[in-house]
């Protein structure tokens, strides 16, 4: 008999069908209503460190080029104070065979699926993690289909997301477009469950482990190069992915590197609003994202994140869509390269955070992203002007996400804003436990610890205040 | 009037306004959950005809024919002259700090 389709029944089935679509079950990572075993779930890849840096190496992702920002250095040393302005390096993800550090996650997700004998990958997707996964499926010969947020209720497309699409088509995917709203899930699931592809969610464990890759060679290329570690890792953080792999990367190369997660600061934008949908000047990188995913990671497409940024980061900081406009023309003119402006989010905040650091300091940005017809500074400033967005020279500071984008009149005026990550971790324990309706066991609480990269009796003190213990 | 095989563009409403029952902003309750793909036509058509497609996986899809011959249209964007004020800007200050030496 046929399955019921309507939306009801596909998103009852929710559960069966992602089980089928990662050949994994969940419930055996549980260990309690609140907690469950993170590094359990990582090593059921069964892929170590240097098997994913061979099917990378296999398929075209990985050991890119560190190169070094000696002119943004230099540009850096002139507004800080005599003796500081560390020395910038960029991780040029772009390298990667669709043109970011998605392939890393990509190139594992579709190599497992393969082995487990899927037919297809599917994943539901807006950002470069579409073009990464359509292009790893047609080096690894398996048929894939991206789902996508693009329009608004106009059919106003964001050129950033529209390009993305191309890209995937160009690829061999077929590319799946949907109005804003949640319910994109429901589109997905009901395909996945239609066509038995795998799913090749961003936030597998399979996904992550691919991007250990990175933090590791940025620790191995730093050795090599400059005879030292770096001393700080900044990442653009959004679902959470690439701060969690990196820093793991890291930390199993012996570094301890400060890792900082920089977002572009849209404060005040809803994410599943249809008006505020195309108010947006950049469409991955932010904190419509990156917030939400930290402090609750397990709301994703599959019942367990395997991105736990708050695990890994020490440091949160933003930055407008101004500055990250202006560092993307900075990187063209200063160092040469032409890069998309998502990418340069955390090279925006390091532009200023690399000012507090000595010049013998080492500052590594993790990434750079492709560019092209649509994911570019200037058809993003076209359509936020399209959009009544007031685009204009000044001080950032005055940047109202939605309403404006202020490019720094000097480079002077960049300065990140540093978040208050304890009261994200204190929203995620709040949520953790509210979400199980249960009281925390001692064990819970160490969990709770683990997950916030605090101690046991910061996680009481949270608990307390708000009588959940 | 689109052939039989022609390249096309489907449309479709998922769920129309009144069947959404996620958490939802009021803008984006007020509006239909729409759907497009593309993929070679199973049947002659004109546009705005009901018809099932071939994808480029090979699935079966229906919708509304919109388009008989889709391609992309987004661009480097118009001229934005605040980009041409930072970029000499950024010149003049690679002038003074003496670029790479
Ligand atoms: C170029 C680029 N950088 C950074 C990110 C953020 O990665 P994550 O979602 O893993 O935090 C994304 C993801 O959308 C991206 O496309």
């Amino acid at each position: 008999m046929a399955l019921a389709k309507d939306y009801a029944s596909v998103m009852g089935r929710s559960n069966d069908i992602q089980k089928d679509a990662l050949g994994l079950d969940y419930a055996e990572f549980e260990t309690s209503p609140i907690a469950f075993d993170y590094e359990k779930l990582m090593t059921s890849t069964g892929y170590t460190l240097e098997e994913v840096n061979r099917i990378q190496s296999q398929y075209g992702v990985g050991n890119t080029p560190l190169l070094e920002a000696r002119n943004i250095t230099k540009l850096a040393r002139k507004y800080a104070k005599p003796g500081y302005g560390a020395r910038i390096f960029i991780k040029d993800e772009a390298a990667n065979a669709s043109g970011s550090f998605k392939d890393r996650r990509a190139a594992c997700a579709v190599y497992h699926a393969k082995k487990l004998g899927y037919k297809g990958v599917m994943a539901a997707t807006s950002g470069n993690y579409g073009a990464a996964v359509a292009s790893q499926a047609a080096i690894q010969g398996l048929k894939c289909i991206i789902v996508q947020e693009c329009y608004d209720s106009k059919g106003v497309g964001q050129p950033e997301i529209v390009e993305k699409a191309r890209k995937c088509e160009a690829l061999g995917a077929e590319v799946v477009q949907l109005t804003v709203g949640p319910e994109l899930f429901y589109s997905f699931l009901s395909i996945l469950e239609d066509t038995g592809y795998f799913n090749a969610s961003l936030y597998s464990p399979f996904g992550i482990a691919g991007i250990d890759t990175l933090g590791y060679e940025i620790v191995q290329q730093c050795r090599e190069k400059l005879g030292k570690d770096p001393d700080m890792v900044v990442c653009t953080t959004a679902g959470g992915g690439m701060v969690t792999g990196t820093a793991r990367g890291v930390r199993k190369a012996g570094c301890d590197a400060q890792v900082v997660s920089a977002s572009i600061d849209l404060s005040g934008l809803s994410m599943a609003s249809d008006v505020d949908f195309n108010k947006k000047s950049c469409t991955t990188g932010h904190t419509g994202f990156g917030v939400p995913y930290a402090t609750d990671p397990d709301h994703s497409d599959v019942p367990r994140s395997a991105a736990r940024p708050l695990r890994y980061m020490d440091r949160y900081v933003t930055i407008t869509q101004g500055e990250v406009m202006y560092m993307t023309e900075m990187l063209a003119q200063l160092e040469g390269i032409e890069r998309g402006p998502a990418g340069q989010t955390a090279l925006a905040a390091a532009f200023s955070l690399a000012q507090e650091l000595p010049e013998d300091n080492i500052l590594v940005v993790s990434e750079t992203e492709y560019t092209g017809a649509g994911k570019h500074v200037q058809p993003q400033l076209d359509f936020a002007k399209q959009n009544g967005i007031d685009v204009r020279i000044g001080d950032p500071k005055e940047e109202v996400p939605g309403k404006s984008v202020v490019l720094p009149a000097s480079p002077a005026l960049f300065k990140y804003k540093e978040a208050d990550v304890d009261h994200f971790r204190a929203s995620l324990i709040k949520k953790a436990v509210k979400k199980a309706g249960v009281k925390p066991t001692e064990s819970d609480l160490e969990f709770l610890a683990e997950e916030t990269k605090k101690d046991v009796d910061f996680v009481k003190s949270v608990l307390e205040k708000e009588g959940l213990l | 009037m689109a052939k039989k095989g022609d390249w096309v563009r489907i449309h479709s409403v998922v769920l129309k306004a009144e069947e959404r029952t996620a958490k939802l902003p009021e803008d984006t309750q007020a509006c239909d959950l729409e759907q497009w793909t593309k993929g070679f036509l199973l049947a002659d058509a004109k546009l705005g005809d009901e018809v099932e497609v071939e994808t480029a996986v090979g699935r079966i899809e229906k919708g509304t024919l919109i388009d008989e011959a889709p391609y992309y249209d987004h661009s480097y964007g118009k001229f934005v002259p605040e980009l041409i004020a930072i970029d000499k800007q950024l010149r003049e200050e690679m002038a003074e700090i003496g670029g790479d030496k």
